[in-house]
């Protein structure tokens, strides 16, 4: 255990410093603000949750999940809270709250003749409730403000290398599994045909979610995660008609946005989980107004010139 | 001893087949027989439950009762060998999913790919194995889509996608090929080249069963014919089953089916007005 934990420490410090031999090609006046090892900690994990954000957003938005998402993302509060209670590492509770969710969500849909967006309203809200409850009787409200709005500069050791771990699992899953998440994402009668297990494939899309929106707890929060589980997808889907040129444009905006509204929050001293959300929105305005192919620009600029 | 049908081996045997949509029966009591290396039509009115049969075949939906097999097997078990090929309605596809026409028709190996070694499934398909690339050429030549291979699947016309779906089709190389009307809305050209296509794959000796509306082609082309409307309406050669007379009775199926319908729904909500 110790010789893992002293790996891990290894590797972040190899991580950290590699960044840092591009932060420091930056002017002084940004990279100045990067040489606490607070600040480094922070990027690290800011990095690369906007990395595994961006690759899995492509999937939240090419699969209509934004919602499933956002559901998910409610519902792994009181998980975390029952797993800081039994004294479990938070990825198990939850996964286990998360997973949950989704089944109920499911089985209301088939069941009875509620519709899909009234029970996934109802389960995440229900959950998320149950989380509030539970922590506002364990812990105080700082540390509940903390899981939902993200607390970045307060990363410690451990809870950067629960992300680190999250992203390297995610990434093997996604590069291993890459066609049959494709054509799953793409098509699922056509998976179901071929002879693929599309359950299997369903709840292995949701466990990768929920693994994201936990490494993604401390750097901007529950609340505000599944903003960069649709931004980045929604932003690389308007620049790109190839798939894998999304992922590669998803996970930019992903990594620019943490980054850029890292080093904003600190330089204006506001709410970094916020500021990284709000880069990241900006991102998608921008490629929204300029994008060649589906930008409005050119669009009215091709509709004036036909005249 | 394999299950013939006169003297033709059987590809798909259904027995005793029920299957509902949100508890509506959709097929009741369906006992068919497909026989192998033959071009079955399967006919029937709107809402008849054409596209219900293929997702039980396909395994995207459950059947309520029954049984289905392929070639004496579990139909599972062909799903799983890549041997059923699943042709969609063009209503079926996300066209504005960031996918070229050339990655799309790939996706018709991806069951095939499954038996490759693990470190080649790990590399881009550009360095995958060639016979994989090959095929995907073969199907993209035979539906004459070769020189759009780069092109958005969202940049197509209909005809073209309709073209797209049958060459991810062909690319599996499956001997059995279901396909969901396939000559729906295209060109009287590209309508020419699938049935083409679709002739050459029954040639080759790969059993074709397709959904259709297009009685005049299915008249020149097919083998067998099945009607079909919640139940088995009919079952014989294009000659008997496409008569006016036989359509004309599966068209008052129909509206007798409807009748009947509505009158078990209002009996059902009488009793319920009752309680």
């Amino acid at each position: 255990m110790t010789a893992l934990s002293l790996f891990g420490d290894t590797l972040v410090s190899w991580l950290i410093a590699a960044l840092m031999v591009i932060v420091n090609l930056l002017p002084g006046s940004i990279s100045d603000a990067f040489q606490y090892a607070f600040m480094q900690r922070a990027l690290l994990t800011s990095v690369l949750v906007g990395a595994i954000c961006g690759i899995l957003s492509c999937y939240v938005v090419l699969k209509r999940w934004s919602l499933l998402g956002d559901a998910i993302s409610h519902a792994v509060l009181p998980g975390v809270a029952i797993a800081y209670l039994l004294g479990w590492p938070f990825f198990i509770g939850a996964f286990i709250t998360g997973a949950l969710t989704s089944v109920g969500i499911g089985a209301i849909e088939r069941h009875t003749r509620i519709k899909s967006d009234a029970a996934m309203g109802l389960m995440f809200t229900g959950a998320f409730a149950l989380g509030i409850v539970i922590i506002s009787k364990i812990a105080s409200s700082t540390h509940l403000m903390h899981i939902l709005f993200g607390n970045v500069l307060g990363v410690q050791q451990s809870a950067l290398l629960l992300t680190l771990v999250a992203s390297v699992i995610a990434l093997l899953v996604v590069w291993l599994a890459y066609r049959p998440l494709l054509l799953y994402a793409f098509d699922p009668q056509q998976a179901q045909a071929l002879g693929f297990n599309s359950s299997v494939i369903h709840y292995g899309l949701i466990l990768l979610l929920t693994l994201t929106i936990v490494a993604s707890l401390e750097t901007v929060g529950i609340i505000l995660v599944v903003a960069m589980l649709i931004t980045p997808g929604a932003t690389a889907h308007l620049l790109t008609d190839r798939f894998k040129t999304m992922m590669l444009i998803s996970v930019g905006v992903g990594v620019s946005s943490a980054i850029i509204g890292l080093w904003l929050s600190v330089l204006l001293d506001v709410a970094s989980g916020g500021t990284i959300v709000l880069v990241a929105t900006s991102w998608f305005f921008i490629a929204l107004l300029f994008s060649p192919k589906h930008g409005l620009l050119l669009r009215q600029w091709r509709r004036w010139r036909m005249g | 001893m394999a299950t013939t049908l006169g003297d033709v081996p059987v590809a798909i045997n259904i027995q005793g087949l029920y299957a509902a949509y949100q508890r509506q029966p959709v097929l009741e009591d369906i006992n068919l027989q497909f026989p192998a290396g033959k071009w079955t039509a399967i006919v029937g009115p709107n809402g008849a439950g054409k596209s219900t049969l293929f997702h039980v075949l396909t395994g995207s939906m459950k059947e309520l009762r029954g049984s289905v097999q392929a070639f004496d097997e579990p139909i599972a078990t062909h799903r799983k060998a890549g041997h059923i090929a699943y042709m969609a309605q063009r209503e079926a596809i996300e066209w504005d999913f960031p996918v070229s026409v050339w990655e799309t028709v790939m996706g018709g190996r991806y069951g095939h790919m499954r038996n490759d070694p693990l470190w080649r499934r790990l590399l881009p398909s550009r360095w995958y194995h060639p016979r994989h690339g090959e095929a995907v050429r073969e199907a993209l030549l035979a539906v004459d889509m070769l020189s759009l291979a780069e092109r958005p699947i969202g940049a197509l016309s209909g005809g073209q996608k309709k073209r797209v779906l049958l060459a991810r089709t062909l690319a599996q190389q499956a001997n059995i090929l279901l396909l969901d009307e396939p000559l729906a809305g295209v060109d009287p050209p590209s309508e020419r080249l699938i049935l083409d296509v679709l002739a050459r794959e029954r040639e080759a000796g790969r059993t074709v069963i397709m959904v259709t509306h297009d009685m005049p082609g299915a008249r020149r082309h097919v083998d067998h014919v099945v009607l079909i409307n919640r139940f088995i309406r009919g079952v014989g050669s294009p000659d008997e089953m496409l008569s006016d007379a036989k359509l004309a009775e599966l068209a008052v199926s129909s509206i007798e089916q409807a009748a009947s319908d509505v009158r078990a729904a209002e009996a059902s909500s009488f009793m319920a007005a009752r309680g």
